[in-house]
C-alpha cells in the first residue's frame, strides 16, 4: 500500500538518512584538525609565554637548559614582511589599477590575468629557488649572500598575485556611475581613480591586503635559504644585508632539534604567530560581515 | 550675464596635468606587467640553472634515484614518485571528505548559523601556515597514530603500501597532513560551485519526486562538477609545492621504497633540505628539480585555469 505519509523504512528514506550522517561526519571530521590545533597551541604556547621571550636571544642547540627567547625572530619576521608589503602592495595595487581601470577586457589583460592567476600558483619554495639564484648566489646586493632584503623580495613574489587580484576584484566592484560622474565634471583618469574609484573601494582592497600580508608572515619555504637564521638581535639599519631570522624559520629549525627547550621556544614561536595571523582573519571577516550588512539595509 | 557663462566653458587641462595622467597609467600598466615578467624570469633563471644537470642527466635524472653528491651522481626518481603519491594519495582521502562537508554546509540540514561557523572554521584552517602545522604533526600527530601504522603493518604488511616497519616520520604522515591543509580549499572551492547551481533545478528534481540525496547524487553535484574539478586541481598543485610540513614530517630519506611507512622524500622537501648546503653540481641538480616540480604545478595550474573559464559561464 502506498501512502502519502513519510515512511521511515523506504529505502530511499535509509538511504537519505546514512548520506546526511555521512556528510555530518565529514563535516566533523573537518572541523577537528582546527580545534585540536588551536588547543594545542594555546595550551602548550602559551604556557611558555614570559617578558624574557620577547627581549632575550635564542640560545644555540646544545645548551639544554634554557633557550632563551625570540626577540631576533620576532623584529625579523615584522621586518621581512614590511619589506616584501612595502614591494608587493605598491606593484600590486598598481597592476590591479591598470586590470581594472584602463584595460578594456582586451588579449593583454586576460593574459595578466591568467598570468597572476598562474604565478599564485607557483610553490612557494620555488619563489625562494629564483630569488636564491638571482640575489643570493650572485651577491647582487652589494656582496650580501643571504640577507632579510632578499628573504623580503621572496615573500613579496608571494603576496604580488593575491594584491593585483583582490585591486582587480575590488575595483571591478566600484559602480561605473561613480566613474563617469567623476570624469563628467572633468577629472581626469588619475584624479578619478586616486579620489573616487580607489577610496570607495578601500575597504575590500585593505581586507585582501591585510590577509596577504598574514600568510606572508608565516611562510617559511622562501626564507629558509634567503634571509637563512640569525641568532643575534637585529641593530640597526645594515643588519638588512646579513642573515636575519624569522619565527617561521625559527619553529622550523628548532623543531627539528633534539632538545626539549628549543622545542618548547618553537611552541612559543607557534602561539604568538597563530594567535596573530588567526586574529587578524578573524577580525577581518567580522568586518566583512560587518560592511555586507549594512549594504544591504 | 557674461560671467555666468564663463562658467560653462570648457575647462582646459594644463600640460602638466596631461603629462601627470599619461605617467599614472604608464606606471600601472608596468606595474601590472611586472606579474609576466616574473613568472617569465622565474622559468628562464630555474631553467637556465638547470642546464647543466640537464645537459649532463638528460632525461635518466627523471627515472634514476641515486642522489650521491660525492660520486656526483644524480638523480631524482624518489622524489618525483613521492611528489606524486603524497599529492594524489592525499588528494583521494580529501576530495570525498571536503566534498561531503561542502554538501552538509550548502544543504539545511542544520540552521544557517552553525554551517557558517564550520564554513569558517574550515577557512581558518586554511590561514595556518605550514610550518606550525609541520611541528604539530610532529609532536601530536606521529605519536597519536604510531599504535594504527603498528596495526596497519601487522594485519596488511602484505600490501606493499605497508611492508616496512613503522619507525617515526613516514610518507603516510606526510600524506595525512596534506590533507588537513588541502581540506580548506576542496572545501571552500566546492562550497562555491554547489552555491553556484541555480535553484531551479533543485525544485525541478524535487518537483519530480526525488529524494534529497537524489537529488544531489544525480541534479547539484554534476552540475557543479567542473567548478569542484578545478578546486580539486588547484589543489593538486598546491598539495605538488607543498614544503615545509611535508618536509618536517617526511623524514627525508631518498633510498627508494615502495612502502607508505617508510621515510619519503619529495621534490620540495629536497629543495628545503639541501639548498642551503649545496655547492658544485649539486646546485644545478636541484634546479633540475626544481625545474620539473615547477612544471608539474604549471601543468596542473594552467589546466585548472583554463576548466575554470570553459565551464564558469554555464549557469
Amino acid at each position: 500500500m502506498n501512502s502519502l505519509y513519510y515512511q521511515k523504512r523506504l529505502s530511499r528514506n535509509i538511504g537519505d538518512k546514512f548520506f546526511t550522517s555521512l556528510s555530518l561526519i565529514c563535516a566533523l571530521i573537518a572541523i577537528l584538525p582546527l580545534i585540536f590545533l588551536v588547543t594545542y597551541i594555546l595550551i602548550k604556547g602559551g604556557s611558555q609565554i614570559t617578558p624574557e621571550l620577547f627581549t632575550l636571544e635564542p640560545n644555540p642547540p646544545g645548551d639544554d637548559l634554557d633557550a632563551g627567547g625570540i626577540n631576533p625572530a620576532l623584529i625579523g619576521t615584522l621586518i621581512i614582511t614590511s619589506i616584501a608589503s612595502i614591494i608587493a602592495i605598491p606593484v600590486g595595487v598598481g597592476g590591479g589599477i591598470y586590470l581594472a581601470e584602463y584595460s578594456k577586457g582586451g588579449a593583454f589583460s586576460r593574459f595578466i590575468r591568467f598570468g597572476v592567476n598562474v604565478l599564485a600558483g607557483v610553490p612557494s619554495i620555488i619563489a625562494g629557488v629564483f630569488i636564491y639564484a638571482l640575489i643570493v648566489s650572485t651577491k647582487i646586493l652589494f656582496g650580501s649572500m643571504y640577507s632579510g632584503l632578499a628573504g623580503g623580495m621572496a615573500l613579496s613574489i608571494l603576496m604580488l598575485p593575491t594584491v593585483i587580484k583582490t585591486t582587480d576584484e575590488g575595483l571591478k566592484l566600484v559602480p561605473n556611475e561613480l566613474r563617469y560622474a567623476s570624469l563628467g565634471v572633468g577629472a581626469s583618469m588619475y584624479t578619478t581613480i586616486l579620489k573616487v574609484t580607489l577610496p570607495s573601494a578601500f575597504r575590500s582592497i585593505a581586507t585582501g591586503v591585510v590577509l596577504s600580508i598574514a600568510r606572508a608572515a608565516g611562510e617559511t619555504a622562501p626564507l629558509i635559504f634567503t634571509a637563512l637564521f640569525s641568532y643575534y638581535y637585529i641593530t640597526g639599519f645594515g643588519d638588512l644585508f646579513y642573515e636575519m631570522g624569522s619565527l617561521a624559520v625559527l619553529i622550523y629549525n628548532f623543531a627539528l632539534e633534539p632538545y626539549d627547550a628549543q622545542n618548547k621556544l618553537a611552541w612559543a614561536a607557534s602561539f604568538i604567530l597563530v594567535l596573530s595571523i588567526l586574529s587578524v582573519n578573524i577580525f577581518s571577516r567580522i568586518l566583512a560581515a560587518f560592511t555586507e550588512k549594512t549594504k544591504r539595509v | 550675464m557674461e560671467e555666468k557663462l564663463t562658467l560653462f566653458k570648457n575647462r582646459k587641462r594644463f600640460g602638466v596635468e596631461k603629462n601627470i595622467d599619461i605617467i599614472f597609467k604608464n606606471t600601472a600598466l608596468v606595474f601590472s606587467s611586472f606579474v609576466s615578467i616574473i613568472l617569465l624570469g622565474i622559468i628562464l633563471v630555474v631553467f637556465f640553472q638547470s642546464f647543466e644537470s640537464f645537459s649532463r642527466y638528460g632525461l635518466k635524472f627523471l627515472v634514476t634515484s641515486e642522489w650521491n653528491p660525492v660520486k656526483d651522481e644524480y638523480g631524482a626518481f624518489t622524489a618525483i614518485y613521492g611528489t606524486l603519491v603524497t599529492s594524489f594519495l592525499s588528494l583521494l582521502i580529501t576530495i570525498p571528505l571536503g566534498v561531503g562537508t561542502a554538501i552538509f554546509i550548502t544543504e539545511d540540514f542544520v540552521p544557517k548559523v552553525f554551517r557558517e561557523i564550520i564554513g569558517s572554521f574550515v577557512e581558518l584552517l586554511a590561514a595556518i601556515p605550514s610550518v606550525v602545522l609541520g611541528l604539530w604533526a610532529i609532536f601530536v600527530m606521529e605519536p597519536f597514530f604510531r599504535a594504527f601504522f603498528v596495526f596497519l603493518h601487522n594485519f596488511f604488511g602484505w600490501i606493499p603500501l605497508f611492508s616496512t616497519e613503522p619507525t617515526g616520520r613516514n610518507s603516510l604522515l606526510a600524506i595525512l597532513i596534506l590533507v588537513v591543509m588541502l581540506l580548506p580549499i576542496v572545501t571552500s572551492i566546492a562550497r562555491d560551485s554547489l552555491n553556484q547551481v541555480p535553484k531551479k533545478l533543485r525544485n525541478a528534481a524535487y518537483g519530480i519526486g526525488a529524494s534529497r540525496w537524489k537529488t544531489i547524487f544525480s541534479v547539484i553535484l554534476p552540475a557543479a562538477l567542473s567548478g569542484i574539478m578545478a578546486g580539486v586541481l588547484l589543489a593538486l598543485g598546491r598539495a605538488m609545492g607543498e614544503t615545509m610540513a611535508v618536509t618536517m614530517i617526511i623524514g627525508n630519506s631518498n633510498a627508494f621504497s615502495w612502502s607508505l611507512l617508510s621515510p619519503g622524500y619529495t621534490i620540495s622537501s629536497m629543495l628545503a633540505n639541501q639548498f642551503g648546503e649545496a655547492d658544485g653540481s649539486q646546485v644545478s641538480s636541484l634546479f633540475y628539480a626544481a625545474f620539473v616540480l615547477m612544471i608539474l604545478s604549471l601543468v596542473v595550474n594552467i589546466f585548472a585555469q583554463l576548466l575554470v573559464r570553459k565551464f564558469s559561464l554555464k549557469y
